[in-house]
């Protein structure tokens, strides 16, 4: 799954994960792994990579499922319009 | 004239209730600007009116005939308080005044208050019930409308544009009506609440964005600040809220504006449609609205520009507002002596502006 990650870069996106998009007034929450998820596809990366480094920085196994809950991570974004 | 930042300003609308009017917001505004050494005058209509009672807000206060009293007993009431108190600059900022204030600029001026408000004929193509021929002028969209008279044109409207349907009142509230019985009966107590024509608006699905503003009475925006409502009183009135980046919102403003020649503050309603992003006006409202605060607390001091320009001085550019600026509203119990309430009881009027006197 690809995704434009333009809308993402404009969101304003704290360290605990308060998320802010300044074109709609929407606000947001994202756990550590949702935060990791997004800093990925804001620096531009594909989903393996992004499920990859997932796995890596939080330590955790499975890379089909990794990758599966970063497919539904992007889906919820594209349902808020934050991605194509 | 005295310049702008020893001006004493008269300020309507110090009702304060789940439903606000703006000039506690106004007033506010004016007390932020470090440069202001005048005098605030807050105008309500009722001695309890909260904002008489906010403390540090206001020099003096007064009470003013409710508008169906007439334009000659405003303005006698104003020739009055301009005596008294000194007025200089009047910032009227509830829709039943603008028609009387506007129909009577030059005799305010003449009285040595002055106004910059709009013109009789901006005012009057800016009413909900010729929204659609502005969309035409300014090259915006609002939804299907139609101004109706009688509830058989109820009915008929029902069948072109479907349901649910938006029902307003010519001045005031709307509500979504999910069938032809709820239309026709929204209809009824729209007319008997505010009169005719009554507005059958087509539903649009989406959400809602508002733009505060300031235009120079020359087609050009002086400021204009655009936020999202977060949160809802059960009367639909925004309780918290946040500025958005908005360009066309902004533009659609700035379009609406120059094809007004809008003089004064505003408050431009929008609507971006869900299923498509398409933007939308729903209503132009004629002042400042009740969150004019949030425009002040963002970097845009709209009512101290309309201070300026009603005082004939230039305004200097406004810069940029900050984007993420949120304000949420508080209920308090503000706690006196019976001193005020007395004096607006008993005299209409309280409080001084010490010597400024009318010359």
């Amino acid at each position: 799954m690809s995704s434009d990650s333009s809308r993402l870069r404009q969101l304003a996106v704290s360290e605990s994960g308060f998320v802010f998009d300044p074109l709609t007034g929407h606000t947001f929450t994202v756990n550590a792994a949702g935060l990791a998820v997004l800093s990925g596809l804001k620096a531009g990366l594909d989903v393996d990579a992004i499920a990859a480094s997932l796995g890596a920085s939080f330590e955790v196994e499975g890379g089909e499922d990794l990758r599966r809950d970063v497919d539904d991570f992007v889906l919820r974004l594209r349902e808020h319009g934050l991605v194509k | 004239m005295r310049p702008p930042c020893e001006a004493v300003v008269a300020v309507t609308g110090m009702n304060a209730t789940d439903n606000p009017a703006p000039g506690v917001a106004v007033c506010r505004s004016l007390r932020a600007v470090p440069e202001f050494r005048g005098q605030v005058v807050g105008l309500g209509y009722d001695a309890l009116d909260p904002g008489f009672y906010a403390q540090g807000l206001l020099d003096a206060g007064a009470i003013l005939p409710y508008p169906k009293a007439g334009r000659l007993a405003m303005l006698e009431r104003l020739r009055a308080l301009r005596s008294e108190l000194g007025i200089d600059v009047l910032l009227p900022t509830l829709d039943s005044e603008l028609r009387a204030v506007a129909a009577s600029e030059r005799e305010l001026a003449e009285l040595g208050i002055a106004c910059f408000v709009p013109r009789l004929d901006a005012l009057a193509a800016a009413a909900k019930a010729r929204l659609p021929e502005l969309a035409g002028r300014g090259g915006f969209r609002t939804p299907d409308s139609e101004a109706v008279g009688h509830a058989e044109a109820v009915r008929t409207l029902v069948d072109r544009l479907g349901l649910p349907l938006v029902v307003k009142g010519v001045f005031y509230g709307a509500t979504i009506v999910h069938s032809e019985a709820d239309a026709v009966l929204a209809f009824h107590h729209f007319a008997a609440s505010w009169g005719l024509p009554v507005i059958v608006q087509r539903y649009v699905a989406g959400e809602e964005y508002n733009v505060a503003a300031l235009g120079d009475g020359e087609g050009g925006l002086v400021g204009a600040v655009a936020m999202r409502k977060m949160a809802l009183t059960d009367k639909g009135k925004g309780w918290s809220g946040v500025t958005v980046d908005g360009p066309d919102l902004l533009r659609t403003t700035g379009a609406l504006v120059d094809a007004l020649g809008w003089r004064g503050g505003l408050e431009v309603e929008f609507l971006r449609e869900r299923a498509t992003g398409e933007l939308y006006v729903l209503e132009v409202n004629p002042r400042f609205p009740a969150w004019v605060y949030l425009a002040t607390g963002a970097g845009q001091n709209l009512p101290w520009a309309y201070v300026m320009l009603a005082c004939g001085e230039p305004v200097p550019e406004l810069p940029p507002y900050r984007v993420g600026t949120q304000f949420v509203r508080i209920s308090l119990d503000q706690i006196q002596d019976l001193s005020t309430y007395g004096a607006l009881s008993a005299s209409g009027r309280f409080g001084s502006v010490g010597v400024r006197r009318a010359s």
